[in-house]
């Protein structure tokens, strides 16, 4: 890692280690005895391992000007290994509550193992924690390959990816320790909101200064997504995320905003993380991976345009549908309500437009595990986002809102969509990164698709049912005209489809315990021919051999 | 159009501006008219202030993460009012900081419950819930009762949200802890002060059944018992008036 850095990368990692090192020092000192003391000690500790870790690859030979004339994969690899150890913390968390649901004493007596502290660590480890780091790792790779471009120096794209996984790190500790916001997906305190900050700058910058070195004229229809993503993330995270803190000594501090304008500030935030961290850069990964893996051009260019911008543009204004009926005014409830439905035109765009490049290639999808991976995340992508247009109408949000539906929803889109691409993708990569021929087992791929898709549809199914179920059980009138059941009957109603719920679930962390021995073992296995790695350069070394180019 | 997209795809920075441009419209339209139409939000004359002891209760509400399971958000349905009550006004969660109206009910909604329960009733459900539910999937916080309450800070707490635009006063302020340590000690001079800054009608109970010390447990039901409480908009609307 330290071997890659120049003499002044080295330097300047020193100072900005000397520099964490200092301000997990101060929280540590003003933070003491509350929880921003322990993550004071956290990033103090982070920054001495990393200082430690830099001195003591100080003095080893800088590498030399020829690795200008490859790409930087280090912190690709990196993350996809990052990822794989947060799919399966977040994952193992989410099936444990899930059982939690079903058995409530299933906690260890203490307040960080009950269900409302659990329940973050299994969001934010899945999506920031998972899904980020895939974000940032494939967007590294795919940024290079389509740009024809080496990342503009060695130590930021480190920066971003250890500094993310810190913000991580601060984020799910945070949580065990009660320590949060309570906003849904942006439960991190203050202090965490500011790293968080700087490393996404951090982050935008390196896809400028490699797009300014590109040698492609056109920026590739993935970066687009990427560029929407982190550009839009930082918008919603810096709005959402204001708030006075009780002082420098506490990690607690009060949201900018109340009431009802807080609601819709929030659920602003909260719909555009779904479409701009668990869709738009998502999609930006299938424009790649899937073109790629299937050896077809993109369907249409032209499709890719109308998805990209109504995407951008319509879904911002879609969040108020988590407020029906609520005391949000009913303007702003129709007009997101018209725009969900809207969107469907463009979600489904990028669906067809996925599964439309597959036309020709339709024998590999049944052959290839990894290819079937994207095709089955391009379905469920269709199919969660007619679900979301449709459980934002009005009337179907009366029934919907508040039960499992909606958890089902979510589910649908988290584990058949994005964990979907995200795991073809890094059996797309990992191959090409380690520079293997390819996964050490594909029957261990196989056996990961099938885990997963039986694990996807069985969460999902157990959530429909006891969602409607729930749902109309609230709403049922007797004879009399009085509610025919208590809450508590409804409850008691939800017991199987808890049980059911926590097996999908259960098969769907097996499947990423299989691929994560899949992936360990590939990457211990022997290379692959060297004249396959001279192709995956900048400027090809072999004239009529290049790397794989999604064809536009 | 596609030969203008065909020239911006390849300006990054163009692409870059687009982006930011495009995906503002939205936010700005749905967000901005709520901070500046007036009414969006209701006015409540009666409306009091959540006291520190209820502000420490809340933290500790979403310290457990309860809205993960909890709303506090009664919408305009019939069968939401007969269920939990009248349905929820925007003034309601004016001084809430963040809101807390959640987003699913694996539990009942509580945004009315203050006071439908008496505090034995809430100490023993906290303490097991199954005692008193016993389909109940929620966790037990027994430890609630067993932790002192920090509540030394509470004056910078109320100074933090006054920031933020709640009209706390100085003295409430400079009276937060010995307010806090008061509400839950009836019969001592602390306790006078409490209902003198937050009303005559401001629950003044130990409310964890031991009057001598402050837990978390006095926290959180003294929240609970106020949920609905801070005004009476909801029933005079819900009455026509």
């Amino acid at each position: 890692m330290v071997a890659q850095l120049t003499k002044s990368e080295r330097q300047l990692a020193l100072i900005i280690l000397l520099a964490i090192s200092l301000w997990g020092l101060a929280m540590a000192v003003a933070g003491h005895g509350d929880p921003l003391g322990v993550h004071g000690a956290i990033v103090l500790l982070a920054g001495i391992a990393g200082t430690f870790g830099v001195i003591s690859g100080y003095y080893a030979p800088e590498p030399d000007d020829s690795r200008l004339d490859r790409y930087f994969d280090d912190p690709s690899r990196m993350g996809i290994i990052l990822a794989m150890v947060w799919v399966v913390a977040g994952l193992f968390v989410g099936d444990w509550i899930a059982w939690q649901l079903v058995n409530p004493n299933l906690t260890f007596d203490a307040a960080w193992s009950s269900f409302g502290r659990l329940r973050p660590v299994h969001t934010s480890g899945v999506i920031f924690g998972f899904g980020g780091n895939a974000l940032i790792a494939t967007s590294f790779y795919v940024l290079q390959r389509t740009s024809r471009a080496r990342l503009p120096d060695q130590l930021s794209p480190w920066f971003v990816l250890l500094g993310y996984n810190l913000f991580c790190v601060i984020a799910a500790t945070g949580y065990l320790m009660g320590v949060t916001q309570s906003k849904e997906y942006a439960e991190p305190e203050w202090y965490a909101d500011i790293w968080l900050t700087i490393v996404w700058v951090t982050y935008f910058i390196i896809y400028l200064r490699t797009l300014a070195r590109r040698k492609e004229p056109h920026i590739y229809v993935s970066n687009w997504y990427y560029m929407a993503f982190i550009l839009v993330v930082a918008m919603l995270h810096i709005v959402n995320s204001l708030a006075v803190p009780v002082s420098i000594g506490h990690a607690k501090s009060y949201s900018a905003f109340s009431g009802v304008q807080d609601a819709m500030t929030q659920w602003w935030y909260g719909h555009n993380a779904v479409a701009f961290f668990l869709t738009a850069g998502f999609l930006g990964m299938m424009y790649y991976y899937l073109p790629v893996r299937a050896g077809r051009p993109i369907f249409s260019y032209r499709m890719s345009i109308i998805s990209f911008w109504g995407i951008t543009f319509m879904y911002m204004w879609a969040g108020s549908h988590h407020l029906h009926y609520t005391a949000l005014p009913h303007w702003v409830q129709t007009l997101g309500m018209t725009f969900s439905v809207m969107l469907l035109v463009p979600s489904w765009a990028s669906a067809g437009n996925a599964l439309l490049t597959l036309n020709g290639a339709w024998h590999k999808v049944r052959d290839d595990a990894t290819l079937r991976f994207m095709m089955v995340a391009a379905v469920f992508y269709g199919l969660s986002t007619f679900e979301g247009s449709f459980m934002a109408i009005r009337t179907v949000n009366a029934l919907s809102h508040y039960t499992d539906w909606t958890v089902g929803h979510v589910h649908a889109g988290a584990l058949g969509w994005v964990a979907m691409i995200t795991f073809g993708a890094i059996y797309a990569s990992v191959p090409w990164l380690w520079k293997r021929e390819r996964m050490y087992s594909g029957r261990l791929v196989e056996v990961h698709f099938w885990l997963a898709l039986a694990g996807t549809v069985i969460y999902v199914f157990a959530m429909w049912n006891s969602g409607i179920i729930q749902g109309l059980m609230w709403r049922t009138y007797n004879e009399s005209g009085t509610l025919a059941y208590s809450f508590v009957d409804t409850l008691v109603a939800m017991h199987p489809y808890y049980i059911a719920r926590a097996i999908g679930g259960l098969l769907f962390l097996i499947g990423a315990l299989v691929g994560c021995y899949n992936i360990w073992m590939t990457i211990r296995t022997a290379d692959q021919p060297a004249d396959q790695r001279l192709a995956d350069r900048p400027v090809p070394a072999l004239a009529g051999v290049s790397a794989p180019q999604p064809a536009e | 159009m596609f030969n203008l997209h065909y020239r911006l795809e390849r300006k990054t920075i163009g692409l870059m501006l687009a982006i930011i441009g495009v995906a503002s419209i939205g936010g700005a339209v749905e967000i901005i008219p709520l901070f500046t139409i007036n009414q969006t939000v209701e006015d409540a004359p009666d409306m009091r202030l959540y006291t520190p002891l209820e502000i420490a209760g809340r933290n500790i509400y979403i310290r457990e993460g309860c809205y993960a399971c909890h709303s506090q958000m009664i919408r305009t349905l019939r069968d939401e009012v007969e269920r939990y009550g009248p349905y929820s006004l925007a003034v309601e969660s004016k001084y809430d900081h963040p809101m807390l109206w959640g987003s699913k009910r694996t539990g009942p909604d509580i945004a009315r419950m203050g006071n439908k329960y008496s505090d034995e009733w809430h100490v023993r459900h906290l303490n097991n819930p199954r005692d008193v539910v016993p389909e109940s999937v929620m966790p037990h916080y027994s430890w609630l009762g067993r932790t002192e309450l920090r509540y030394d800070d509470l004056g910078v707490h109320l100074a933090a949200l006054r920031k933020v635009g709640v009209p706390y006063t100085d003295d409430m302020i400079a009276n937060a802890k010995s307010d806090a340590y008061g509400q839950a000690t009836p019969d001592t001079p602390f306790a006078e002060g409490v209902t003198k800054r937050y009303g005559a009608a401001t629950n003044v109970r130990a409310f964890d059944g031991r009057p001598g010390d402050l837990t978390e447990m006095d926290a959180l039901v003294a929240y609970l018992q106020i949920l609905g409480k801070l005004t009476d908009a909801a029933h005079k609307h819900a009455a026509g008036g």
